[in-house]
């Protein structure tokens, strides 16, 4: 792999920057959740910042995962909640809400463009979206209910399977569908896409749905209640295993967040895990990011950016599991 | 057939598009409202570093708030403001829905009109706050 000096310098000073916000976010972190009575009852001056720094410090991150998102083919979600998660002080509840709205935004602003260039398919959606949005109402309840160091340990586990997956996984640019199913056939799950690169028209069609559907369900429980985007499972379940193109599959996954995660999006905000401190500056700051992140796209090696991202994700995957299952390690 | 967005995907588009930029636009005057002080927040902006270490429900046990829709009675609040942008944009995607709706029932898509309304009610009951609010 040959990298210039110019992109060297930028993933250099990229690497630098996700360091020292790793370094600081454990270093600041006053991090045990279960001392909180404690933390208000002795709200010292000396344990407190000025009020804008923590929402500084959520922007500031925020706008750096937006930038990385976009550079490693990742929703901001799956960045995001294991990362604030893992090296902020916040309590996972409130990160879980955080990170629905985060990446429930994301997919609203990103809907329209890609259901205009008819890259995300709403006959394909549709279904999907009712499975996947009604199990991450589920989800959300369960992940609410149950104690925050067992969601912790089964996050860190997730994390490392979308660690696994985002190493391992295959995808298919058109793959070969011989025939449709029936019920796809019968609610007419078929389309048209123009591929620049090809310069043509490609049609499409799927099959394998009523699986697919299943595994919605799983994906949907998950979305909800970790609160991260379903990108990272929503797409290779409709490119390996529907049959819809590659690009189809990452428009359609990412218009189908904006479903998902909305309604578990409603049973955080019902159960007061939104706090708007924390959801604005990571709203406007992952967005601003993933809008450098488009422009920096250009000048860099995704893929390189990819190990990065993967590495990084593993690292709070492991810092979640320990905090899940040994909060007094460190 | 040639690579369109159908009549339906066109008008759901169009509905977010503007949701989306209206409700990101409230989101941000609100929040410029809350951190200024213009109105006076429910919880001062200097405490919240407090609960947010907490889970959801000592947040709630200690900070009297009360979940679900509770918010919508304290709008002279700048925090309780902002849940007017967030509450919009997370029920969006009930407007585009709702939205399409008349257009599949007038082409007798029975299958898809049948889904939309499903996704209507599942996504209506999770904003409805009947499935609990107050955290674990």
């Amino acid at each position: 792999m040959i990298i210039s000096p110019r992109h060297s310098k930028i993933l250099f000073i990229m690497v630098l920057l996700s360091i020292s916000i790793l370094i600081a976010g454990n270093v600041f972190a006053s991090a045990d959740p279960s001392a909180a009575q404690e933390v208000v009852s002795a709200s010292t001056a000396e344990s407190q910042h000025a009020w804008w720094f923590w929402p500084l410090v959520l922007f500031i991150l925020s706008f750096v995962l937006g930038i990385f998102a976009v550079l490693a083919g990742v929703g901001g979600g799956v960045l995001y909640v294991p990362i604030v998660s893992g090296f902020l002080p916040f309590h996972l509840d409130f990160v879980r809400g955080a990170g629905l709205i985060v990446a429930l935004t994301g997919a609203l602003a990103a809907g329209p463009g890609l259901l205009k260039k008819a890259m995300a398919d709403l006959r394909l959606a549709i279904p999907v979206a009712l499975i996947a949005s009604t199990c991450a109402i589920v989800g959300a309840m369960i992940g609410l209910a149950l104690p925050t160091n067992v969601v912790q340990t089964m996050l860190g586990g997730t994390i490392l399977g979308i660690v696994v997956i985002m190493m391992k996984a295959k995808k298919s640019e058109y793959p070969d569908v011989q025939k449709s199913d029936a019920l796809s056939q019968s609610l007419s799950i078929m389309g048209v896409y123009h591929e620049p690169t090809l310069g043509k028209d490609i049609n499409w069609k799927i099959h394998r749905t009523p699986t697919g559907l299943v595994l919605f369900v799983f994906i949907g429980i998950m979305a909800g209640m970790f609160g991260l985007g379903a990108g990272w499972a929503n797409v290779p379940v409709l490119n390996l295993v529907m049959g819809a193109p590659i690009k189809i599959s990452v428009a359609t996954s990412k218009f189908l967040l904006s479903i998902t995660d909305t309604s578990a999006a409603w049973i955080y905000l019902n159960n007061g895990a939104v706090l708007p401190l924390m959801v604005v500056p990571s709203v406007v700051g992952i967005m601003l990011g993933s809008f450098i992140g488009v422009k920096v796209l250009a000048v860099t090696k995704p893929a390189l950016i990819r190990i990065i991202v993967i590495v990084v994700l593993g690292v709070a995957g492991l810092k979640a599991l320990q905090k899940g299952l040994w909060p007094d390690l460190i | 057939m040639a690579a369109k967005a159908t009549e339906e995907q066109l008008l759901y588009a169009n509905i977010l598009n503007k949701g989306m930029l209206i409700g990101l636009l409230v989101l941000i005057i609100t929040f410029i409202i809350y951190a200024l002080g213009i109105l006076a927040p429910r919880i001062p902006l200097g405490e919240v570093q407090n609960y947010w270490v907490m889970s959801v429900k000592d947040y709630l046990n200690a900070s009297g708030m009360h979940a679900g829709w509770a918010w919508i009675g304290n709008l002279r609040y700048g925090d309780m403001l902002t849940f007017i942008p967030i509450a919009f944009l997370s029920g969006l995607t009930i407007l585009c829905y709702a939205a399409i709706l008349p257009g599949l029932i007038r082409k007798k898509d029975t299958a898809y009109v049948v889904i939309a309304i499903l996704e209507i009610i599942v996504l209506t009951f999770a904003a409805s706050g009947i499935l609990g609010t107050g955290g674990h």
